[in-house]
This record gives structure tokens, sequence and C-alpha cells, in this order.
């Protein structure tokens, strides 16, 4: 076996020529770097250290390199995945390291490395079984190698820690010597899979593979990549979605220092090419621009708020999830409850902002971005250029920041290569200003919700109808997959019981349907999607309902849920944690809910308190998560915590809104966001019950919000139904 | 032409005198630690340290540092990374996306630098830097241990 490795960091910097080149010009810093972008995987191409198969690289060294093909975007998939791997492969974990095979390499395999799309929380939920089969067949393949060499049949020997050991005879060969030998063994067809009760590296909180160099500023995010001749971008696009360029007077600005091009991208947005990025920023800023705004250039929060209002009560609506018969538990009811909710725009607000890096010739397209799907990367960048895929490469950078709004959508993407196209041969760096940012997100859906129950006598729940009015994220990004009007992705957490997003309790007489209304403002996949504002609706509206009947909501909830083990289970693991029911200090109150969604199943007791001039305070959270299995239980309690601070945001501070056909807010000091002084403690209890893969990065911000809610009505009896919590006056009556 | 002190070393940089810092240092000097995240000294993504003082670098003309003061980088806050804030990050496991940790970081570092016995209350005053990611309580867990083991503060 040869290592290449020397060879191919040189063609991959000449190719790609990544050096910190500036730095190195001013003298005094000399730190150059190369970007691991599947440099293994393009050893590999060169026929350099041997893969011993997609998954598994081993160095005549020892050191294992495990392919993720998935997005690090501070979820922790990257070591949770490679846990996974590990566990079948019984490397020695402290000689793991990780690389992303590019989306393009996958496309020349077949897809060997499957899907790389890093959302809706499916990093190991969705690939769990094929990553820990690439572990367990290289497994077997070194084991066989060292048997061969040995001449002993494979089932006498046994590997861990690297390490292959024939019992028999005492001997013992190392991963790392017998690798090459394992790349020639066909792969073994039927691949066992161990019990997850005998995992020793899968399922331990572990530290993280990538924590050191975010300590001390060596981590190379997309925003600081750096190529020599590279030049960098800046853009505006039509504030008012759906308007255009008019025109633009590029002469005003071509002599402000720095300035190269300034260029139409598409017909609605305009881009400023300079030397630096803020020579790019600053030219921009002082270039005339006309805009042609629009149709959509009078539509405000109101004009779009009474529009959805009328789908509250509208005639024609799409069925999510029916049993009984509602209207006649409604009208038939010794009481009913009735009760509007609404849920704003929300921006993802990513801490670094959409970026990325293209260099263009006739001949090959190359993209440098981070991405939560690499190979929807690519394809804007195919498509972009105008270029066939196989012409097309897309290089994958951790993401500062992801939660779906890098996922779906790669609006950026494709305005690098209609920037770069123009000037074939020079990398180009666009970057958004945070202000770009916040104008052009793919926003958290706009939606209302009418809530109608029925309670008998004994002020039980016999009928529930949840009528949401508003925007389908489906039908803004993906619409081919609305069937009959349909988006499936509406009803998540309300769905009829089955494995995903399913509701926890049985309604006698239940009626769950969506009016469709869609605005011109873009909609995206924000984390936790539209589970988290159903889960204020349900959650919130089932408080008010045991309030109305006179009921704990704790256990007016148990009562409508026995036959949903999983969800009472979770609940239940939080209020016991909680000590829900027992006395609190002076003038805190509680607050509980629970939801399911991205597999897994959550709860939420909320501990707060509302001074007398209303201002609140969440002292302690309470959660509870059922994810299946549990690969690394630290990173879901940070997961845990962080979706707190997500949810919490959202539901404290969390507003988009229009004006003029425009999004209001441009930066973090009118778009609010959660700081560290808001932070409650966070106690995460972790009931794995094994039996199914669940997700975490995302269910657990939808109980955030509502526990919160309701931990406020206990506080204040103000039950707050149009979110954020900031325009809500808590001050006691 | 302007010089600049930054983490010990004199340097000429041709910028003009209001471009912001921030950009300085990431476009001229080409240290890119220390992050682009909001441009209006909110997030605190860009702080360095001024003299030891915690500065949100992005809001700061290069026209109003001079020759005389110390600039420290996220890249020169220790030779090896091992200062003890750095070292508690990592035992902390704090970082996830990690793009606002370099400001997180530094904010801390001068924090405890002044005040190195710092309560709940003085780091919630104090670490105002913006987290999307979710790390606050980390991030609290970890400077708590530094002030604990006490080694830093001005002797």
């Amino acid at each position: 076996m040869t290592s290449a490795s020397t060879a191919s960091s040189k063609t991959s910097l000449s190719r790609r020529g990544l050096l910190a080149g500036s730095a190195a010009a001013a003298g005094a810093f000399s730190f150059g770097f190369t970007i691991p972008f599947g440099s293994e995987a393009q050893a590999q191409a060169q026929g350099a250290v041997p893969e011993i198969n997609a998954w598994v690289v081993i160095h005549p060294d020892d050191k294992v390199v495990i392919r993720i093909a998935r997005s690090e975007m501070g979820q922790g998939t990257l070591t949770g995945l490679a846990q996974l791997v590990a566990e079948e492969l019984n490397c020695d974990w402290s000689k793991v390291t990780t690389e992303y095979p590019t989306p393009g390499q996958s496309v020349a395999r077949n897809r060997v490395w499957g899907n790389f799309s890093t959302g809706g929380s499916r990093g190991i939920r969705e690939s769990h079984e094929y990553v820990r089969k690439g572990g367990a067949a290289a497994r077997m393949m070194l084991i066989q190698a060292a048997a061969n060499e040995w001449k002993v049949p494979a089932a006498e020997c046994a590997a861990d820690k690297s390490v292959i050991t024939h019992k028999a005879s005492g001997r013992s060969l190392r991963y790392g010597q017998v690798a090459a030998a394992a790349a020639k063994i066909e792969a073994p067809k039927d691949v066992p899979l161990k019990d997850p009760k005998d995992w020793i590296i899968a399922g331990k909180p572990l530290p993280r593979l990538d924590t050191a160099d975010k300590t001390n500023g060596s981590k190379i995010y997309g925003m600081d990549l750096k190529m020599p001749g590279m030049l960098n971008a800046a853009i505006k696009d039509c504030p008012v979605f759906g308007g255009k360029v008019k025109s633009f007077d590029a002469a005003a600005i071509k002599a402000m220092p720095g300035v190269k091009h300034v260029l139409p991208v598409g017909d609605s947005a305009v881009t400023v090419v300079a030397d630096t990025w803020w020579q790019a920023k600053t030219a921009l800023d002082a270039l005339p621009i006309v805009w042609d705004e629009g149709e959509h250039a009078k539509v405000s929060s109101e004009s779009l708020a009474a529009w959805l209002k009328e789908g509250l009560d509208a005639p024609n609506a799409v069925v999510g999830n029916q049993n009984g018969d509602v209207k006649a538990a409604i009208a038939g009811a010794a009481r009913t409850i009735e009760a509007v909710y609404s849920y704003p725009f929300q921006n993802h607000a990513c801490m670094e902002t959409m970026n990325a890096t293209a260099l263009y010739t006739p001949e090959k397209c190359e993209v440098w971005t981070p991405t939560q799907n690499g190979e929807a990367a690519l394809a804007a960048a195919a498509e972009a250029s105008g270029l066939p895929i196989a012409k097309c490469e897309a290089y994958k950078i951790d993401l500062g920041g992801g939660f779906g709004r890098r996922g779906a959508v790669h609006d950026w993407v494709r305005q690098v290569v209609v920037i770069a196209k123009q000037i074939p041969g020079t990398p180009v760096k666009l970057i958004w200003s945070r202000e770009e940012d916040m104008l052009h997100g793919r926003f958290h859906p706009l939606t209302q919700c009418k809530l109608t129950g029925a309670l008998d006598k004994d002020g039980n729940l016999t009928g529930l109808h949840m009528r949401i009015s508003g925007q389908s994220i489906v039908a803004g990004i993906f619409p081919q997959n609305i069937q009959n009007g349909r988006d499936p992705v509406v009803f998540q957490g309300l769905n009829p019981p089955g494995p995903e997003a399913s509701i926890g309790y049985s309604v006698p007489n239940l009626l769950i349907d969506h009016a469709m209304r869609n605005p011109h403002v873009p909609p995206g996949f924000w984390r936790g999607v539209n589970l988290n504002q159903n889960a204020i609706y349900l959650e919130s509206f089932m408080d008010e309902l045991a309030h109305a009947a006179g009921k704990d909501p704790l256990e007016f909830r148990r009562a409508l849920m026995k036959n949903h083990p999983k969800h009472l289970a979770v609940l239940n693991a939080a209020a016991e944690k909680a000590e829900w029911g027992k006395p609190l200090p002076a003038g805190v109150f509680r607050g509980i809910c629970q939801t399911m969604g991205f597999g897994s199943y959550v709860a939420a007791v909320a501990e707060v308190s509302v001074s007398a001039d209303g201002k609140l305070k969440i002292h302690r959270i309470v959660a509870a998560t059922d994810p299946g299995h549990a690969v690394n239980p630290a990173q879901i309690a940070r997961q845990v915590e962080g979706s707190f601070v997500y949810g919490l945001s959202a539901s404290l501070y969390g507003e988009i809104t229009i004006k003029d056909g425009r999004v209001e807010q441009e930066n973090f000091d009118t778009y609010e966001v959660m700081r560290l002084e808001a932070m409650p403690a966070v106690e995460t209890v972790l009931v794995p019950s094994g039996g199914f893969w669940g997700g975490v990065g995302e269910p657990t911000i939808a109980v955030a919000a509502p526990a919160v809610l309701n931990a406020i009505f206990a506080a204040t009896g103000k039950r707050i139904r149009n979110l954020p919590i900031k325009n809500a006056d808590l001050k006691k009556a | 032409m302007a010089k600049l002190n930054v983490n010990g070393k004199m340097l000429d940089v041709e910028a003009a005198g209001d471009t912001p810092l921030l950009w300085v240092i990431r476009e001229q000097i080409g240290l890119t630690g220390t992050k682009y995240g909001c441009g209006v000294a909110q997030c605190g993504a860009c702080t360095v340290h001024i003299d030891g003082v915690a500065t949100r670098s992005c809001s700061l003309p290069l026209d109003a540092v001079t020759a005389e003061q110390k600039i420290v980088t996220i890249e020169g806050l220790s030779p090896d990374g091992k200062h003890p804030v750095q070292q508690a990050w990592i035992k902390h496991d704090v970082p996830q996306c990690g793009f606002c940790q370099s400001g997180m970081i530094m904010a801390t570092a001068a924090l405890l630098q002044a005040n190195p016995k710092a309560t709940e209350a003085d780091i919630a005053a104090e670490i105002t830097n913006i987290c999307r990611c979710g790390t606050y309580a980390r991030v609290k867990t970890a400077i708590l241990d530094v002030v604990a083991g006490g080694t830093l503060g001005r002797g």
C-alpha cells in the first residue's frame, strides 16, 4: 500500500488553490491551510490509500477515516454517525477522523453515499442502518484479510479497537496492516448488526470530534474561504418578493475603491464584485438602483392576517385527520370552547449569513458552500451554470448554522454561479450582508388556527375541530408534492396514529383541516417546521379545555392518552421529574405540554414567574425525550438545550412583519433573539425506549413555547394566542 | 497605510479609514477567526480585545484605532489554544456550529481578566453575544468552571 496523501494534497492545492494567501502576504502570519473537502475520497479516486468500502478508509498508521454524507451544522451528526460506523467497525475511537465525500463523487458512484439531505432531524434516523452496515462490512473484510494471511478461518478471529487477533495462535495484526488486502476482498452480502444493548462506542456520551478548532479561530467556514485571484461579491435582491430590477447606474460607483464589476444577477438582483467584500458592500450601498416592485408592493402583515382569518371559516379545506362526527359533537355539546391563535413569519437568522464561492469555466463549474444538502447545491450549480452535473462539483463546508435555511432552497448558490459565469476563470465569493439575509429569508410559514372543543357535562372532551389557515411550505418549495391540494407537512404532530408526527390524543369526534393561503413571502423549512405552531395551537388549547373543564392540565391530557403509550410515557417522565402537582416557591407557576415529531416523543414542563409590571422570567425547564435509540446522550442534551433557545427565541421575540410587500426587520436590533441572560435551567430527561430511531435536533423546539405559554396562563390568567410573547401585555390587570 | 498592533506584531495595512476593523482583520490581515454576524455591534461574533477590553470590531472604523493600541484576536488569545477559557470550552464541549464561539470566548476572556470572580449575574450582564444554536447553558457552565479554577485575573 502506498500513501499518496502528499501527492494528493499537492494536486488539490494546485487545482483548488485554497491557501491563506493574504495572510502569507502580510508576512506576519503563516497559517497555510487546505480545506478537507473529500481529500481522502479524491486520493481514493487516484488509487492512493484504498478504501475498504465507501464509508471507511484505513491508513497504514491505523488512522480511520469515516465518510459522512450528511452535513455538520452544530447538531453533532458528524460525531453521532461516526460513532455508529465505528461501533460496527470495532475500531479504536481515538484514531477516528471524518470527511465529506463530495456530491459529485456520489453521483459518479451511483449515489453510493445515499441521501445527503440534512434536515428534518433525519441525519441519524434515516441512515443508521446503511452506515452501520458499512462499518460492519469493513470489519468483516479486515478480519477476513487477516485470516487469509494467517491461513485460518475468519470465524476463529476477532477484532477489537483496530486490532485483529487469532486467539488459538496468539497472533495479532493491526487494521492498518491489513487494510490494503481487505480493500481487495469482495464485500460480504450478509452483514449482521449488533444489538444496541451491546454498544460500546455508540450510545455513549462521547465528546464531539470537531470541537478544538472552534475554540481557536482555525476552523474555516464558507465565509472564510480564500483563493488566489478571488474577488468578493455583495448582492441586493429586490426587497419586494417577486419584484425586479428596473435599472441601475453602474457608472456612479465604477470608480469606487476596489470595484471590478457591477452586474445583474437574474432579473431581480444586482451584485458589485470587488477586491474585498467590504469594498463591494460599500459600493453596492452607494449604487443607485430602481426597482420594479411588482404586484405585491401593497401587501402588509395586516392584509395577510385578514386573508388568513377568512380561511378559518372557509367552506373549502383539506382534511388531515378525521374521525367521528365533529359537527354533531359540537352541536350536542354541554359546552363549547372556541379560540383563535396565530403564528408569524420568522427568519432562520443563522449566525453565518448565506455565502458561497464559485469558479466557472466553460468546462467546469465548482462551488464551495455551507449546505445542508450537498446534492441540492450541486443541482443548483448545474442548473444555474447550464452545464451538465458531470461537469459540476459542490464542496461542502461545515455550516455556521443551518436550521433549514440551507437545505431545500439554494438561492445563494444560483446567485454565485450566475455571477461567476459572467467572470469566467475568476473565483468569486458571495457573502450576503445580515440585512440581505434578513430580507431574503425563506420564512417560517404564516398561519392562524381556530379551535373548537366540545365538552360533555362532566368536562370530558367529546369533539375537537382544528382549522388551520395559511401558508404551505411544500406548495412554496416542492409544489409537485401537493396531491389533491394536500400538504402533509401542514399536519405535523396532528396525524393519525403512526410512527411519524402523530397526535397523542384520542378524541371521539375529531376534524383537523387546512385552508391553504399562500402569501407572496417565500416559506421555508424552519427548524421544527410546522410542529412548532401546531404544538402551540393544540397544547395551548388543551390547557384552555382543561381549565374550562375545571381539571388539572396533566390529568385532562392523561385521560385522552390511554391509547398513546409512548406519548404518555414521555409526558409522565417530564411531569415526574418536574414534580408536577407539588408546591412551588411563591409566585412561580408551571405549564406542561407534549408532542411527537421527527420520529421522537417529547414533553416539557416550564416554571415561570411574571412580575407585577409584566416581566416574564423562565426559571426552569424539564424536557423529556424518547428518541427510540440514543446514539450520544451528551449531544442529545445539548440539542435539547439548544432547541429551547431556538424555540424560546421564536416564542418570546420571533416575528417578521411585512409592509409595502417587504420585510421590515433588517438586523438583530429589530429581529430580537434570545441571549444568555434569558436562558433558563434546562434539565434533559432522556427516556429512550428502543425499537425505533427518532431525531433530536428539532422535536423539542415545539414544546418550548406551549410549556411557557401555559405557565404564563397559570401565573397571570392571561392566555396568549398571538405569538410572539413580546407583543402581549403581561402586567397584572 | 495604517499601522496596527495585532497579536503582538506591528502590521502595515492598506484600507480606507472608514473600513471597520473587523474587515481589516479578515480581509487585509487575513485572520478569519473573527466573524461577521451583523455589522451593527448586536451579535458579538466580531469581538476582539483592544488593550484588554472586549470590543465589537464590526462597528469600529480603522481610523479610530491607533498603532499603540494592542489588538488581540482569537488567534492570538494564546500561543497554543490553551487559554483557560479555551480549555474550559473544550472540557465542556461548548460549541455547536461554532461560528459565534470566537466572539463568545473573547468576550469571556476579557470579562474574567477584569472580573475573575464573575457571578452568574455578571455573566448574564456581560456576555450578550448571540448564539443561534443555543449553547448558552454550556457557556455559563464553562465560565463558572474557569471562575472556580481561579486561573485568571489581574495579579
